[in-house]
């Protein structure tokens, strides 16, 4: 029999049943449609890591007091007051393995221009913080060592800040009050769009360290809650790490046994953390996949099993007019992997609209990966053959006269 | 006629060994049957008249002794070959027809050479002369639930033929007609048998269907007790030819 003849067939039985045929694959479809809506998130997330730690800039070290979570990094930060101003003078002083190190301490704050007012946090930081952070300014200039030393009430804003404050207006020059202290506006950051951790982090406004421990600071003038520095190049990290962790534990006494009372994390760290997060993601939806598409398969052994007994009389005519063992047996196995193959078809859809609408709803980026589509189809086809074999071979082993009989 | 039987069995036997008790349902039957033969195979019911068909059709095996088709052991033969042989030699018609349901009757016929690995136009064009020669020839869209039983029969002989064998077996082929279907059908043996030289072994339990013949197997609890033509009493349900002869021979 040709293979359009044999597939013409299987269609034609499966359309005389659909509602069993649906309920038969929808393990398949349920199985396929999480591989699709897996790796379509996986791999947008993994873009989305890639990107957001590349914008935390280069050789980044983050130092923050207190101990620490998982990722290394905290939205709110400085909860702890382990660290000060000297320790960062001193890291400066000491540590041969980084090239800068900058403070940034931080609050929420409403910022006010003219009649617009917008809440966002206002970071006091030093010169070197753009150049750790890879962070430049798309207008105007960044504050100067000048503006640290003078005090000077500048400020550089981010982009959403700017865009919130001024709309389209070039801010540049223009003022802005800050806890009623007013700053002038010498500079607009380039955007950065998410941080790994999905804050925005062009909401943001910066102002001289100096004027940030004088204005807003209050008590905690020496208190740091975070501190970014640069490790003198990319090989280096590691070794800045120790470095720093070493001058750090020295200047606080801590003894053998104690454990750091700040914690210091460097982007490979980072990148592992969330490459975990999105691992045991990809397992968990894995899992959900393998297990789905073994139970799709058993659905189609089951449906193939009644479906071999119910037409054991039409395998007895078959075989009464020349039908070979083999004949029928490539019957039901095609059968079964057409059906497990409308399952997979229907799954690839379902879990690229799942992923779409995910994407829509949540603005996660999912990307649509042809191969992976290709290959989830292939395998949802090898389940029908798996599982269809055994049944169609209980079809092609029926003797002639028997399946005839058949009632 | 050829000198090698069509059929040629030696002590056949069938012996079913479910319930407590072996039932023999053929008992060392040896028979042969020729090239051109119509033959009737009678007996009351539970005789063994279908096991018998059912062996010489290769549907199932023999307990004991031997089956020659066409002079070829058939014991010998593995399960591929006897596909081959219900595909080529064989046409088998059943008193239930038999057919798949919701196939047309097109299809249905063309069953055959599908396994034969025909191709799709030969396929149907064969199909079409066998069901024109059937008379079925303005029906071959039909289901066989959308046809009357003598046309379901019909189809079902059409069937048989369309692979073109020597050797036609029908195990009451007209026990679910009525007597005008029955003629119908009987007429369409005998042209088979008389104009394309098929051998028919047809079985039936009605004295005028077997008159048809021209040679009457009678079985009894497994036995061929009686072998010979339809005695001169039997009036044959249609005329053929052979009896026809006789009687103006006679006169
Ligand atoms: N599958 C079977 N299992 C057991 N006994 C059977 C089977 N088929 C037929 N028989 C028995 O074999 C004998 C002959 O049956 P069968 O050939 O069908 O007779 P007929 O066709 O002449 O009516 C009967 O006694 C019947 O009960
Ligand atoms: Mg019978």
């Amino acid at each position: 029999m040709s293979l359009f003849t044999l597939l013409r067939l299987a269609f034609r039985v499966i359309a005389r049943n659909k509602a069993r045929a649906m309920l038969t694959v929808l393990g398949i479809v349920i199985g396929v449609a999480a591989v699709i809506a897996m790796v379509a998130l996986g791999t947008g997330a993994q873009q989305n890591i890639a990107k957001q730690i590349a914008s935390l800039g280069s050789n980044l070290i983050i130092l923050i007091p207190g101990t620490t979570n998982v990722a290394g990094v905290r939205g709110g930060g400085g909860s702890s007051t382990t660290v000060d101003v000297d320790d960062i003078e001193a890291l400066r002083r000491e540590v041969k393995s980084i090239s800068l190190i900058a403070p940034a301490n931080r609050q929420q704050v409403q910022i006010v221009a003219g009649d617009a007012n917008w809440g966002t946090t206002v970071q006091g930081t030093t010169p070197a913080f753009y150049t750790v952070r890879d962070w430049g300014v798309e207008n105007g200039a960044p504050h100067s060592d000048l503006d640290e030393a003078s005090m000077n009430k500048v400020c550089v804003l981010g982009k959403t800040v700017a865009t919130e404050l001024f709309g389209t207006d070039d801010p540049v020059d223009k003022w802005v009050r800050i806890k009623k202290v007013p700053f002038r506006v010498i500079g607009v950051l380039v955007a950065k769009g998410q941080s790994p951790m999905g804050t925005d982090q062009d909401d943001t406004v910066l102002i001289p360290f100096s004027v940030y421990r004088q204005r807003m600071a209050g008590t905690q003038r020496d208190q740091i809650q975070a501190a970014y520095a640069a490790a003198i190049d990319a090989n280096s990290a590691q070794a800045a790490v120790d470095d720093m962790t070493a001058v750090l534990r020295q200047r606080h006494h801590l003894r053998e046994s104690a454990e750091d009372d700040f914690s210091i994390r460097n982007l490979a760290d980072i990148a592992a953390a969330s490459r975990e997060v999105s691992e045991s993601m990809t397992l968990l939806l894995g899992s959900i996949a393998g297990v789905s598409l073994l139970v799709g398969g058993i659905g189609i052994m089951n449906t193939m099993l009644v479906s071999v007994t119910e037409r054991t009389r039409e395998i007895g005519i078959r075989m009464a007019v020349g039908a070979k063992a083999r004949d029928i047996l490539v019957q039901f196995l095609v059968e079964a992997v057409v059906l497990s193959a409308i399952g997979g078809a229907i799954g690839v859809a379902f879990g690229w609209w799942v992923a779409r609408l995910l994407s829509d709803t949540t603005g996660w980026v999912t990307v649509f990966d042809p191969g992976i589509a290709a290959l989830a189809f292939a395998v949802s086809g090898a389940v029908g053959v798996f599982f269809g074999f055994w049944p169609a071979r209980r079809a092609a082993r029926l003797d002639p006269i028997d399946a005839l009989r058949y009632e | 006629m050829s000198d090698t039987p069509v059929i040629d069995t030696v002590g056949l036997s069938k012996v079913y060994a479910t319930g407590d008790t072996p039932v023999v349902a053929l008992a060392d039957v040896t028979l042969q049957v020729h090239r051109g033969e119509f033959v009737a195979v009678v007996g009351a019911s539970g005789s063994g008249k279908s096991t018998f068909m059912n062996l010489i059709g290769l549907l199932d095996r023999p307990s004991h002794g031997v089956l020659r088709l066409d002079g070829v052991d058939v014991a010998r033969l593995t399960s591929n070959q006897r596909a081959m042989v219900r595909n080529h030699k064989v046409g088998f018609v059943f008193q239930g027809f038999n057919l798949l349901r919701r196939t047309s009757a097109m299809e249905n016929v063309e069953l055959p050479l599908l396994y034969a690995g025909v191709g799709a136009r030969a396929r149907a064009q064969a199909a079409a002369t066998a069901l024109t020669q059937v008379g079925l020839g303005e029906r071959m869209g039909h289901m066989p639930n959308q046809l009357s039983g003598g046309q379901q029969q019909r189809v079902a002989i059409a069937r048989a033929l369309v692979n073109q064998p020597a050797l036609l077996l029908a195990d009451e082929p007209t026990g679910n007609l009525d007597s005008t279907t029955t003629r119908e059908i009987l007429k369409l043996f005998v042209d088979l048998n008389v104009n394309h030289g098929i051998t028919v072994v047809m079985v039936t339990h009605e004295q005028d269907v077997a008159a048809v013949s021209r040679r009457v197997v009678q079985f009894k609890d497994g036995h061929v007790v009686m072998d010979g033509p339809p005695p001169e009493t039997w009036t044959p349900a249609v005329e053929v030819p052979w009896r026809a002869a006789k009687v103006q021979g006679a006169a």
